[in-house]
Formats: C-alpha cells, structure tokens, sequence
C-alpha cells in the first residue's frame, strides 16, 4: 500500500476510532450497563459517574504507561543484563562504560553544554526581550529571533556549516568565520581584540566569582550561626564559585599568552575542546527565541508600581533591570533556564550532524546511539540512556513538587 | 512603563542600534544558506554569499585558447573570447600559475615560444606569431574578473527533480509528510478527553495522575528506544510508519495533556455547571461546549508536535529505517552532509525545502505557538 494512502486511512481510522470509542463506551455506560432509569437509577447515576474519567483516561493512560513509564523500567532491566539482553551482569555494563575514555569525553562536554548552553541562551534571551519591548518594531525583532525554533536541529546543522567552513588559504573564504578570522594578521589590532578584550573579560568574570566567593563565606568566618543545609550549600556554592574562578583566571592567562595561528584558515569543528562551543554556539541560536518569548512575557508583568518607585527613589535604567525586573521574574527564569536543560541533556541531532562526535564533542545521547546501534551493545547503550535519565531525574522531582504545591 | 521620567536620546539610539546587531546575528546564518542556494557552484566556491549582489571579482580556472590561425599581412593571428557568453570584465591576467596577474587588460606580452598574446578586458584575445602555429601546444590564460550578479533555479531543479540516487529530497519530503500529519492529529483527541477528565472530573486520584503527566514531560525518550522496538516486533509492527505514529502520539501526550488541562480548568465554571443543570452530561459537555472553547489550545498544540515531528531524526531513524526509500527530510539532510559536504549548492537547497514548511507554519500561526509557549512555562 502506498504510505500516502497508509497515512489518510491511519488518519480516518485513528481519528473515527477515539471518537467511536468515546462516543461508543459512553453509551454503553449510560444506557446498558448503568441505565439511568427504573428503580436504582439514581445509584445508577452515581457509579455511571464514577467510572466515567477512566474511560475518558483508559486511551492516554495505556499510552503513556506503554511508551513512556514501561520503558524505563525496561531499559534499567536491559542496562544490567548483556549485549544481546540474555544475561545478567549486574552493573557490568556500567563498569565497562566508566572504563570507557569516550563515555568521560561525552560526561565533560555535556557538564560544559550544561553550564554555556542554559546560561546563554537565558542571557541573550533576556537581553533581547528587554531591547525588543522597548521598540517601536520590536514585534518583528522577535519574530526573527523566534524564528530558528522551527527550524530543525539538522537543518540549523547545515546552516551553522556553512558559518564554519574552511577553504586552503590561498581561496576565497566562505565561511563567514574563517573571513573574519583572516582578517586579523597579527597587528596590535588583533591581538588587542582576540586577546588583551577577551582577557579583560574573563578576569572580569574571574573577579565577580571571587567576590561572590568572600560573600558566601563571609558570614561562615565571621561565625554566623545558622542551619548545617544553609552552611552546606555556603560550602558548595564556594566550591563551584572558586572553581569557575581558577578556571576563568587560567583562561585569562591563557588568552593572554596564545600564539594565534594567524593566516591559516582554521577548521573549526575539528579543533578538540573548543569544537564544543562552535556546536554550542548552534543550540545557542536555536534557544534565544525561546527564552526570550517567555522573559518578555514575564517582564511585561512586574508591576509598574515598583519600577515608578524605583524611578522616583533616583534608579537609573541598569538599576532597575538588575535590582528591580530580575529579581521579580527569577522564577520564571528558573523555569527557562531548567526547560532549556532538558533540551540540552538530550541533544544529539547536532552533534551527530556536524561532527558525530569526532575530535572530542562526543555527547552522552550520540554516545548511547552509537553504543545501540553502531556497536549494538543493548547493555552498555541502556546504562547511558539510564545516565541521562539520572541526570533529568532532579528537574524531573522538582517539576512534580511545584505542581503539586501550585495545586493545592 | 520605565521611561516616566523622560528617555535620553543617546540610550534610545543605544538600544536601536544593539537591537539591530542582536536580530542581524540571528537572522545572518539562515540568510546565508538561503542566498547560496540560489548560486551556481561556480560563484559558492568563488565568494562568500554576503558579495552576491556585488559584481565579484574572482580567479578563473585556467582558460586553454583556441581557434584557427589566419594569415594577415603576413603574420599568423588566432583570434577568439575567453568566454561565451557574460559579461565578465578581465582585470588581469596571466600566463604562468605562479603570477596569474601578471598583466592588465589590453596589455601584451611574449609568450617563452616567442608569439605576442593580447586580451582585452571583454575577454577578447589576439595571438600573433610570424611563422605558423599549427603545431603548438595552445597557451593557458589564467584571468582575474569581475562578474555580474547572477541568481539561478537550478539548484532546487536539480535536488526536487534530478537527484542522485538514495538523495531523493522530494521523496523524503512525501515521507516526512506521511509521517507528521497523522502523529499531529492522533495524540490531539486522545489528549483532550484525558485533558478534561482530569480539568473538570471528580475522581480519586486525580491529583497524582496530574503529577504524574508532569513527571513525564521530562522523561528523555532515548530511554524508549530500544524497548519499543522490542515491543513493536513482538506485536507485529516492526519498522515503518505505523510504529512512527504510535511512538510520536506517545511521546507527544504529557505535553499535549499538560497544556490542554492547564487551558480546560482556567475556564468558566459557571458554562460547566450551567450545562449540567441543563441536563448534558460529560460527553455532551466535553464536545459542544470544551472542546470549541479549546481551539487556542488545541492549536497550540498542534503547531508544538507538527514542529517536533517534522523536526525530529531520532524517532524517524529508529522507527522507521534508514534506507533510501524510508528517509525522512532530516535523515537524507544528515547523509547529504556526510556523502557531498562540499557541495553547497546541493545542500543548501535541500536544506532550504526541509525547513521551508516548518517557516511558514511558525510565521502563520505564530500567534498560537507563543501562547502556547507561555501556558507551558509561565506559571
């Protein structure tokens, strides 16, 4: 059979059959099985009533049990037994996988999506709504920024290859990055925007952690007395602040001090570390929208009383953003911020398209495609699949706790 | 709004001109594939895309000269055009790959085996000798050139109508049709019954079914791969569109159901009540007055999982199969990206017709797709 005729019938039979389920289920309820006449029937109509929801339930709940809930547990059960799922090994597949180099390649790039992506894509989302609301054509500003949302994730693949491509030297460039790149010759120009700027910044950021780090453990050396959860999160919180200081000091440095190979055009997708954030720099462009969408939205509602106080009590326009608007919208931009999370746990489309995870970008999601389907390793593939599932089990509880709490 | 107290001029241009360099920095790349996949390979390759409109001066491929040898006043001339037919403009040339600018247009030069060679900037060329050319190995011109802009079909010609095999983007534009309209439309009805009972049914459990759905939203479908697969096989399924269809309506419910109930319970309780005191009952409820009422959300809806599903690689290359005939847009986009990298004309065009329907949705129904955005997130 043809698939376009496959796919008319399958949208007559599917569409005819939930609505003759429904409409035939109802029926049989209130007319043969509890009729709503004759001497019980307003029992009848009670327990009619009663089990009314779950035949409107029955269709969506055996789908989700079937293809969302029932394959976790399946894919626990496929992650401890061997490559063609017969035996059982345990946690073998899990020691083989943490013995692997590729697996701890693929947990290092995705800790660095996790950390670039989210905090980009929230930032320049948030830059953009606050510079689109306060425009006459900022309506069609948005539109365009929105728009490589419908864009798929291959096809934005394409579109960011053609950014990166590399030609010999000796060729026009048309990749606009190499273009630009070969610009720079080496002059004081260049090394006082490719190097002393990008220095400035990073030792800018490495300073905001530092005095972040003095004012989260400020209040321990003083001998504040407070809860262990709030002392514990203190301590945590230094820790990562320091790290991300020593880390961006030692990129400062590094920026600083680089030899650039000025004059060649760079393959930029096969550089190993630094590809991550060119492939980044896709899923970047693709989340902007998204999250500008909904810090828009969410601005427009801060209450104009607070910012006429502001205004009046002498704020200027970076003190009310800052001190004002974010903190007002903080919960919804925890809302973008671990939505975009997700999107990036599971990313694997880009990866796959642009590198497929040569050259050190290997990501968890094409780690486990290739372990299932390359390698057809069932059990190794599951115990990386089950890795990503751990890794969204947090926002996972933290979805359900908030709904929960917003429906009571 | 923040400028009660007066604005300042200077700040106004500030976020006039940021916003412009921020909406140039997202626009660029699309308008980059799109302007390329106009162009022959010839100008691809000789310029970068954002000089398509500028006449282009460009290095030539070496031009080999011919013609035939004609005595006049007794020297031996060969005339002839370097091109046949455009209007290139020659700014220099050259004889030798290794100084390929060596002359200006018009001037003259000796050739090692003694003739004079002449070109003209309209690629016009004189080649002159006082004994016969008959036997010599004709001379290579290397030219430098300004060109014309100049936009071609051809490209999208060539992938609809004339593809190479297993590349079919026509073919993979069908399937992925076949299989994001039926994965659009199933989930919708069965989300929304599921959607009303738990807006607006009394019943025990309700509450963690809810959270439940929530749960699930987040749940990464990587982990269905494999036992679906199993369980497709078992049934009898296997590998094709049916298993495509099931798989997408299931993945795409929690949210479908998410954003339908949120939507079904902000509506009037009085219509709900009014109605039942009239004497409908659920059924009667749910399809004359919720569902109309719906509309924005079902819409919404329908925009997020079209979007998704035509999107989508992972399910359509687990699903349904990698062969030629199987491929969705993204996969033959992926295998074009592998097999012809380098050629841009080809890819850009492929790309451009895979993402084309997904544009036109989003820009018509833009309206929809925002506020669906927002009843899923802002809460």
């Amino acid at each position: 059979m043809h698939p376009a005729i496959q796919a008319i019938l399958t949208i007559v039979i599917g569409v005819g059959g939930c609505i003759g389920y429904f409409w035939a289920s109802n029926l049989f309820l209130d007319k043969v099985l509890f009729p709503a006449r004759g001497p019980e029937a307003g029992r009848n109509i009670g327990r009619a009533n009663m089990i009314r929801p779950w035949l409107f339930l029955a269709p969506a709940m055996i789908a989700l049990g079937l293809y969302l809930a029932y394959p976790v547990f399946a894919t626990l059960k496929l992650s401890l037994f061997s490559k063609g799922g017969d035996t059982f090994v345990g946690f073998g597949n899990y020691a083989a996988m943490m013995g692997e180099a590729k697996f701890w390649e693929s947990m290092r790039s995705n800790a660095l999506w996790l950390v670039v992506v989210p905090a980009a894509a929230t930032a320049f989302g948030l830059l953009a709504a606050q510079l689109t609301d306060r425009i006459w054509w900022g309506n069609i500003a948005k539109s365009l920024i929105f728009m490589p949302m419908a864009i798929s994730f291959v096809g934005a693949s394409v579109i960011w290859k053609l950014i990166y491509d590399a030609r010999a030297a000796d060729q026009a460039q048309i990749g606009l990055l190499n273009t630009i790149w070969m610009k720079f010759e080496g002059g004081i120009g260049s090394v006082l925007i490719l190097q002393i700027l990008p220095a400035i910044m990073l030792g800018v950021f490495a300073a905001l952690m530092v005095w972040l780090l003095w004012s989260l453990i400020a209040p321990m050396a003083r001998g504040m007395r407070e809860g262990i959860w709030t002392r514990l999160g203190r301590i945590l919180g230094a820790a990562i602040t320091l790290g991300l200081a020593l880390v961006t000091a030692g990129w400062a440095i590094g920026a600083m001090t680089a030899d650039l190979p000025y004059g060649t055009p760079q393959t930029w997708l096969t550089i190993p570390f630094w590809n991550n954030f060119f492939l980044m720099a896709v899923l970047i462009w693709i989340q902007t929208g998204f999250a500008m969408v909904i810090l828009s939205a969410a601005l427009r509602g801060v209450p104009e009383d607070t910012i006429e106080a502001a205004i009046l009590d002498g704020a200027n326009a970076f003190q009310i953003f800052f001190k004002i608007k974010v903190p007002q919208i903080m919960g919804t931009i925890v809302v973008v911020w671990t939505t975009i999370t997700i999107v990036v746990l599971k990313v694997f489309d880009i990866v796959r398209a642009m590198t497929n995870g040569q050259w050190g970008s290997q990501v968890l999601a094409n780690y486990m495609y290739d372990k299932l389907f390359t390698a057809q390793d069932w059990g190794v593939g599951s115990a990386a699949a089950m890795v990503i599932m751990l890794l969204v089990t947090p926002i996972l509880v933290w979805n359900v706790y908030s709904a929960r709490k917003e429906m009571r | 709004m923040d400028n009660i107290a007066g604005s300042k001029p200077a700040l106004t241009w500030a976020v006039h001109i940021s916003a412009v360099l921020l909406v140039a920095l997202w626009v660029f790349p699309t308008l980059g594939l799109l302007v390329s996949s106009f162009r022959t390979s010839d100008q691809i390759a000789g310029s970068g895309w954002w000089q398509a409109l500028s006449t282009q001066e460009a290095r030539m491929p070496a031009i080999r000269l011919k013609g035939e040898e004609a005595l006049k006043d007794g020297v031996f001339m060969i005339e002839g055009n370097l091109f046949d037919a455009s209007g290139a403009e020659i700014s220099r040339w050259g004889i030798n790959s290794k100084d390929v600018e060596a002359f200006e247009a018009g001037e003259t030069t000796a050739l090692p085996s003694g003739e004079a060679l002449t070109v003209e900037a309209d690629g016009t060329y004189r080649l002159s000798s006082t004994q016969s050319m008959a036997d010599l190995r004709m001379p290579r011109v290397f030219v430098t050139a300004e060109t014309p802009p100049q936009f071609t079909l051809d490209n999208y010609d060539t992938v609809l109508f004339k593809p190479a095999p297993g590349q079919s983007v026509g073919k993979a534009f069908l399937n992925t049709l076949t299989v994001s309209i039926p994965a659009t439309i199933i989930p919708i009805l069965i989300a929304a019954f599921a959607a009303y009972a738990l807006a607006w049914m009394e019943f025990p459990g309700r509450a963690l079914l809810v959270a439940a759905v929530v749960g699930l939203l987040v749940v990464p479908l990587q982990l269905a791969l494999i036992p679906l697969l199993q369980f497709h096989n078992a049934i009898g399924i296997g590998k094709g569109y049916l298993g495509v269809w099931l798989a997408h309506t299931g993945f795409g419910l929690p949210l479908a159901i998410y954003l339908l109930r949120n939507y079904m319970a902000g509506l009037p309780r009085d219509i709900i009540e009014n109605a039942k005191v009239d004497g409908a009952t659920d059924f009667q409820i749910f399809t004359k007055i919720i569902l109309p009422l719906s509309f924005p959300a079902l819409a919404s809806f329908a925009i997020f999982q079209f979007l998704w599903t035509w999107n989508d690689l992972l399910v359509a290359m687990v699903f349904l199969g990698t062969t030629d005939n199987e491929m969705v847009l993204t996969g033959t986009l992926l295998n074009l990206m592998g097999s012809r990298g380098g050629d841009w004309e080809i890819l850009s065009a492929s790309a451009f017709i895979s993402i084309a329907v997904p544009l036109a949705v989003f820009f018509a129904m833009q309206k929809y797709l925002v506020r669906g955005l927002l009843a899923g997130s802002v809460k």
